[in-house]
């Protein structure tokens, strides 16, 4: 029996040794040789350059987080106290912006924010330009609002936000009734339910949703080219532009996707045991 | 001792015109245990959640100690739940579970230069310890503060959510269905301890549940309850010996339920022959239901007994053998210490105030024949544990 089990198991086992082992083998070889495949470590220890874009991308994603967070826990809180009908309205909404291509929903945001963008063109519609520039003095014809890292932060909470909403949304959702009903026998006022049984109980769902946003968002490239306009470069353009751009240099594309996956796997870890550490935190 | 605490009064639950309580009129006394009897879908959690605060009712008022508390939530009311499946905080360990209640802020009014203010008091650290480890000790816990909730057992767990409830030393304890998910020996040993604990504490359990012999061994009063309404409120006595109708009869023990006619006070007629009985105050020739039950029925040979009949089926079961015997075409059932294999013709002799008689109801003639004797026994086995569905389905 179990000796069947696993033969139905190969085909996966195969799968993934050729799909994810080997590429991470392969990014490990290219990451510690050079171009004639000597091994080396210079490709890490000439890492200090990138420092700031390490940084950079860290503390942008970060924020996106955050903003999604702050945004997507209300929303998910809503929609799970809701009736059906009102989950299915907003779990297709919420989905509806994925499914139109990636890069044409970015593309259609630098439609939106351009200097002559659609937003700009709102605002001079309804004579804000003029408004300012009426009280303050100043010459304003457009609010300079693409090529800059708000609107970078802005294309990552905007694309990642439903990977924030569905994860919490999912866990209070099926957060058991009676909990609830437990605890306001106990004595317990609304508010004080929310923090001490709702919260700690969404916790999972807040874990697996900072992770499905937080780690796109660092690695992404597009976003950060299209919205950022290559000024606030990103570990992602990095990586890219050693393996596509004129900068080519695949093995130490190689070790900045290496570095920053360890910081990204750490960066987990850390949150996990802190996660779990919370549950029992909060009640201590 | 029998001061009400809680008066249910005219009180009508129903949902889309779909009325799920039925004009329900309770009280219930200080440290009585009362039990709602029923089978699924009565009403009687219904009754407890509109007790708890978790649902208001339709129509009519809930009084507690005097006071009208239709529109008080349930965070606010000197009463607390032992839910169904326990509902544990998953989150917290035994002692946090049992110290959610102690932790809550209470609002409190003092005496302010002459006005009353309303403030928000906290338990100190010490009291609140105190009171856990006190409480742990009652339900015989002590040694488990530390574990995870999800490592105990079904009847450690029970014990957990009775410590939590009681642990904010409520007037009113509300229990629905707690033994339900435990297995026969431990629901034994709980509910004697649920009973020496509601002693002990000396505080009013209200008690749901669809197991008559556990309302019959743990109760002070019961009430027996089927399609929203009370069919019956009396002590377990009462309603085992003196039934107010066949459903009442049928759900609480073994019983043959017939069809006869009262000829006089003490006297009632049962397949045209004349039984001497203890009721009285009934019309000339009133048809009624007459209960017999099993273990009131003498074997005896065939030619002394009141009625003759022939065995068509015995069944060991330890104590006594269940004997179904069939009379003129209906079939009793006989729990008897004496062993007729089937087959055989046997007489039978019925003491008086083994007759009871009652008066016709819309449940007469539904119960009380034995002729699918073999199939109802199957179908009392499977029904160990039925949880309220129907009436959950109503609380979203």
């Amino acid at each position: 029996m179990k000796h069947k089990r696993s033969l139905l198991a190969l085909p996966y086992v195969g799968w993934m040794a050729l799909f994810v082992v080997a590429p991470i083998v392969m990014v490990v070889v290219y990451a510690f040789t050079t171009a004639g495949f000597e091994p080396t470590a210079s490709n890490f220890t000439g890492m200090g350059t990138y420092v700031s874009i390490f940084a950079r991308s860290f503390q942008l994603a970060l924020i996106a987080t955050v903003i999604c967070l702050l945004i997507g826990y209300p929303i998910s809180y809503v929609m799970a106290k809701e009736g059906p009908g009102f989950q299915r309205v907003a779990t297709v909404l919420i989905m509806l912006p994925m499914w139109v291509n990636f890069l044409l929903r970015t593309y259609s945001w630098m439609a939106i924010l351009e200097n002559n963008g659609l937003l700009n063109q709102l605002f001079d519609a309804i004579g804000l330009f003029d408004l300012i520039n009426g009280l303050f003095g100043t010459d304003l014809t457009y609010f300079r609002m693409i090529r800059t890292q708000g609107a970078v932060v802005l294309g990552m909470v905007y694309n990642y936000l439903p990977f924030m909403i569905l994860p919490i949304y999912s866990v209070i959702l099926k957060l058991d009734r009676s909990l609830l009903e437990a605890a306001q026998d106990l004595g317990a006022n609304s508010a004080y339910v929310f923090r001490r049984v709702i919260f700690p109980l969404s916790l999972p769902g807040v874990l697996s949703g900072v992770t499905m946003v937080f780690v796109p968002s660092v690695s992404t490239f597009a976003i950060s080219r299209l919205l950022g306009g290559g000024t606030h470069m990103m570990l992602g353009d990095l990586i890219e532009q050693q393996f596509l751009g004129g900068a080519y240099n695949p093995h130490l594309g190689s070790a900045i996707a290496l570095v920053m996956m360890l910081i990204v796997i750490v960066c987990m870890w850390v949150m996990n045991r802190f996660g779990q550490g919370e549950e029992q935190a909060v009640v201590l | 001792m029998s001061k009400e605490l809680i008066r249910l009064s005219d009180c009508v639950m129903s949902y889309d015109g779909d009325v799920v309580l039925d004009h329900i009129n309770l009280y219930i006394n200080d440290r009585e245990f009362l039990t709602l009897l029923g089978p699924s879908g009565c009403g009687k959690t219904t009754t407890l959640r509109i007790i708890g605060g978790f649902l208001s009712p339709t129509a009519g008022d809930v009084f507690f100690d005097g006071v009208r508390i239709n529109d008080v939530p349930p965070h606010k009311r000197a009463v607390n739940t032992v839910f169904q499946k326990y509902a544990l905080f998953p989150h917290l360990n035994v002692y946090e579970n049992v110290a959610f209640g102690l932790r809550i802020p209470r609002a409190e009014t003092v005496e302010r230069d002459g006005k009353a203010a309303s403030r928000k008091v906290k338990l100190s650290k010490q009291e609140i310890h105190n009171r856990v480890m006190e409480m742990l000790e009652v339900v015989n816990l002590k040694g488990f503060e530390r574990r995870s909730v999800s490592a105990l057992s079904g009847g450690q767990q029970q014990r957990v959510a009775i410590a939590r409830a009681l642990v904010n030393r409520p007037k009113v304890l509300l229990l629905d269905e707690p033994l339900g998910a435990l297995d026969m020996r431990l629901r034994k040993d709980m509910q004697g301890e649920l009973k020496r604990i509601q002693r002990e504490m000396g505080i009013t359990f209200i008690y749901v549940t669809h197991d008559q012999e556990e309302a019959l061994a743990m109760s002070d009063t019961v009430v027996v309850m089927d399609q929203g309404k009370i069919q019956q409120i009396g002590t377990p006595e009462d309603i085992y010996n003196e039934p107010k109708n066949a459903f009442v009869a049928d759900f609480i023990g073994e019983s043959n339920i017939l069809d006869g006619v009262m000829r006089a006070d003490g006297v009632v007629e049962i397949f045209n022959r004349r039984f001497p009985c203890l009721d009285k105050g009934f019309a000339p020739d009133e048809p009624v239901d007459v209960v017999i039950r099993p273990e009131d029925v003498d074997i005896v040979d065939p030619g002394s007994g009141q009625l003759r009949g022939t065995v068509t089926a015995v069944t060991f079961k330890g104590v006594h053998y269940d004997t179904i015997v069939d009379f003129y075409g209906f079939k009793w059932l006989i729990q008897t210490t004496d062993f007729c294999p089937a087959g055989s013709d046997i007489g039978i002799q019925i003491d008086p105030d083994g007759i009871h008689v009652m008066r016709k109801s819309q449940y007469s003639g539904l119960f009380g024949d034995y002729s699918s004797y073999s199939e109802e026994y199957e179908e009392i086995g499977d029904a160990d544990y039925v949880p309220d569905g129907e009436e959950d389905g109503h609380e979203a």
